[in-house]
């Protein structure tokens, strides 16, 4: 019997992804939650075991920053999930529809804010916002509403919600195009045999096509929780490293850089700032794997 | 044979090269005032240089947010320069502790500084220097002389004189009273707690009460700055919660607002920017005749490489730091940096000149939470920030915001436990 020919050239066309992939992601992950569980003590680097993440979930002081950020990141989370993404499936359905005129104008438009840098966003929001400066309050004057205007960024009760709604202003491109995308594949007949059988209008979005980008939805989900917990550049360029006003916009990315690179006077402690890593890292695979085996896996899928 | 004669030639002149440069030491000079490169080269250089012939100085600073980084990779890599220019508190000790930056105490020069001014650069227990003071910022109020003379206004002295001066502004609506924003919160600590607090606690008295443990921060003079703040907010423009840094400066520099809580650093800034004249008054004591103490913050120092080839010539270029020459340059050539030395510097700017003045009639002290209380976790001074301006919005009491730091500082802090 011939032994089967080992295939060199599989291994030779995997080498330059796996090698670059290995030594510019893989290895630095694995060194960070290596560096986790180290702790310096003296000038010199001891091993400690798991004591970094006791310190961070149960000593009081860095519990309650660490819960606090957990708290606001799900609350941006929930705040994308709620707005944009409902946003984004509306505008892709208005989109779609056949007798829009200047489609694909609105699509730019809507999409061009994805392509902008964090730090634009945050800062013409900042001018849009601003009391002093900005357009916000004389638009609103305009209009007779203009006690209806707040220092929303300077205030800790709406700071975060604003800026997961600038979030969302910026990134509602991405779930309108990949819904659109998802609306275009379903098949004309599709439509008119549901037609046939008096399914219609609205009718014919929500018993047809919901169902069938549903996938797209479930996907763009994932994308939003994983973008959402590993947020951090336009907290960082709004409102700083301490995510004021107290806290109160503080989220898991802001927490660790902090942590990890210091601030001001306080001296960075890449330790720390690696174990709160590890828990986002942790966190992020465990919603990950909650939706890959809960629900994707039990997902209808639809042969079109 | 024409070649090789060429080229004998060329190497002859190469050695004669290497053998002059030989003679001079040349000493670099680690920095992160990279916007001081020309001040460097044009001034302090030349005149070091010319008074030391046989020392080169080549000054060749970094970003000032990546330098902490860049240094300390650079001091183990053993690729520093000679002289470092020094972080004040613990940065720098904690470069002094690994053995990077060289004891200071045998220099004859040091005795030109006062304590307060050497103790940003000191151990603990003061028993060590290890950097030159180079320069210190002031904290007080400027003010828009032209609104003063318009509404009528003195310069208040006393702290009910500040509050009839603010109120007097707010009546009128011409301009904003006082141009201060809590967006960025570092204001509210830096030009808020630690510029009026100094005459609660009664400067250094009080600040190295706080280190030894003797006072709290939920006593009195460490509470009463905060209720002082908290009536600020009825004087800072509206919208003054989402108001920044730079709105502030642009608020006060284009003439809206009358009154600026400044630190002395933005005084050359200001004189570019603001086409009024403008005054400095410090902050204001709680009645007529009290002592006043002052927030006359040590800011930059220069060392030396504990491993650096050219010691004495290093030593040389520190001596001269701490000499009144250097502070003439240095003083007038960045108004609002303050030289530390005790010998008397005359400063042409005219605003420079009111800040320093005030070092002759009040007690000088540094910022409260610099020195030690900043080194645990929570950090005190970021701390600070979070409560002064939840001080100035009134979203928590004096009371309660000095009972959350104390709490802080005790968790880590041996004194105060």
């Amino acid at each position: 019997m011939q032994k089967p020919r080992i295939r060199w050239h599989i291994a030779l066309f995997l080498a330059p992804a796996v090698l670059i992939y290995t030594s510019v992601m893989i290895f630095p992950l694995f060194n960070t939650l290596r560096l986790a569980l180290f702790q310096e003590v003296d000038q010199e680097r001891v091993y400690v075991g798991l004591e970094n993440f006791r310190t961070l979930f149960f000593d009081p002081i860095w519990s309650e920053q660490f819960w606090n950020a957990l708290g606001n990141n799900f609350w941006f989370f929930l705040v994308h999930m709620l707005v944009q993404n409902p946003i984004g499936i509306a505008l892709a359905a208005l989109l779609s529809h056949p007798r829009l005129r200047f489609a694909a104008l609105y699509r730019s438009a809507i999409f061009i804010p994805t392509i902008l840098s964090f730090v634009i966003v945050g800062f013409a929001w900042k001018l849009i916002l601003s009391p002093i400066w900005g357009i916000a309050p004389s638009m609103l004057d305009a209009v007779g509403l203009k006690s209806l205007f707040a220092p929303w960024l300077g205030k800790e009760e709406y700071a975060l919600t604003t800026l997961a709604l600038i979030s969302v202003w910026q990134f509602v491109g991405i779930p309108m195009m990949l819904i659109y995308a998802a609306l275009l594949s379903i098949p004309e007949e599709m439509l008119e045999a549901g037609e046939i059988d008096g399914v219609t209008g609205m009718a014919a979005f929500w018993k047809i096509k919901l169902p069938l980008i549903l996938p797209s939805i479930g996907i763009i989900s994932i994308l939003t929780f994983v973008g959402n917990f590993n947020a951090f550049d336009l907290i960082y360029a709004s409102q700083g490293a301490l995510a004021g006003p107290d806290f109160s916009t503080d989220i898991l990315g802001t927490f660790m850089y902090r942590t990890f690179f210091g601030f001001q006077l306080q001296l960075g402690d890449p330790h720390m700032g690696s174990a709160i890593a590890g828990a986002m890292f942790a966190i992020i695979l465990v919603g990950v794997c909650l939706y890959l085996f809960g629900i994707q896996t039990r997902m209808r899928r639809y042969q079109l | 044979m024409k070649s090789k004669f060429m080229l004998a030639a060329l190497a002859g002149t190469a050695l004669v090269a290497t053998s002059a440069l030989a003679e001079d030491v040349t000493l670099t000079v680690e920095s992160w005032r990279n916007d001081d490169l020309t001040l460097w080269q044009d001034k302090i250089i030349p005149a070091f240089e010319a008074a030391h012939p046989g020392i080169k100085v080549k000054f060749t600073p970094s970003a000032p947010t990546e330098y902490n980084a860049v240094l300390n990779s650079k001091l183990d890599a053993g690729s520093a320069g000679d002289l470092i220019t020094c972080r004040p508190f613990d940065a720098s000790l904690a470069l002094y502790e690994a053995g990077h930056l060289a004891a200071l105490d045998d220099m004859d020069a040091m005795s030109n500084f006062s304590d307060v001014a050497k103790s940003a650069w000191q151990t603990d227990d003061g028993s060590a220097s290890f950097c030159v003071p180079m320069a210190s910022v002031i904290h007080g109020f400027i003010y828009n002389k032209e609104a003063f003379e318009e509404l009528g206004l003195e310069v208040p002295a006393t702290e009910d004189e500040f509050f009839a001066a603010l109120e007097k502004i707010k009546e009128d609506g011409t301009y904003i009273p006082m141009a201060m924003g809590t967006n960025d919160q570092w204001e509210a600590a830096t030009m808020g707690y630690n510029n009026i607090g100094p005459n609660y606690w009664k400067g250094e008295e009080g600040r190295k009460a706080l280190l030894a443990g003797e006072q709290k921060l939920t006593d009195e003079q460490w509470v009463a700055p905060f209720e002082t703040l908290a009536k600020w907010a009825d004087y800072l423009g509206d919208g003054y919660e989402a108001q920044t840094y730079p709105d502030s400066q642009n608020l006060f520099t284009l003439g809206r607002a009358a009154i600026y809580p400044a630190g002395s650093w933005e005084i050359s800034g200001f004189n570019t920017q603001a086409d009024f004249e403008m005054g400095a008054f410090k902050a204001p004591v709680k009645s007529a005749g009290d002592t006043c103490y002052i927030s006359d913050h040590t800011d930059i120092g220069i060392g030396m490489n504990a491993s650096t080839e050219h010691p004495e010539a290093a030593k040389a270029f520190l001596t001269w730091v701490a000499s009144p020459e250097f502070a003439d340059i240095f003083g007038n050539a960045l108004p609002g940096f303050f030289p530390l030395s005790n010998a008397p510097v005359e400063l042409d700017d005219p605003l420079a000149k009111e800040f320093v003045s005030w070092r002759g009639e009040c007690e000088s002290t540094i910022r409260s939470t610099y020195q030690i209380l900043s080194r645990g976790t929570p950090n005190l001074e970021n701390e600070t920030w979070g409560a002064s301006a939840a001080a100035i919005k009134g979203t928590e009491t004096p009371e309660a915001l000095g009972a959350k730091l104390q709490s802080g500082l005790e968790t880590w802090y041996e004194p105060q436990q």
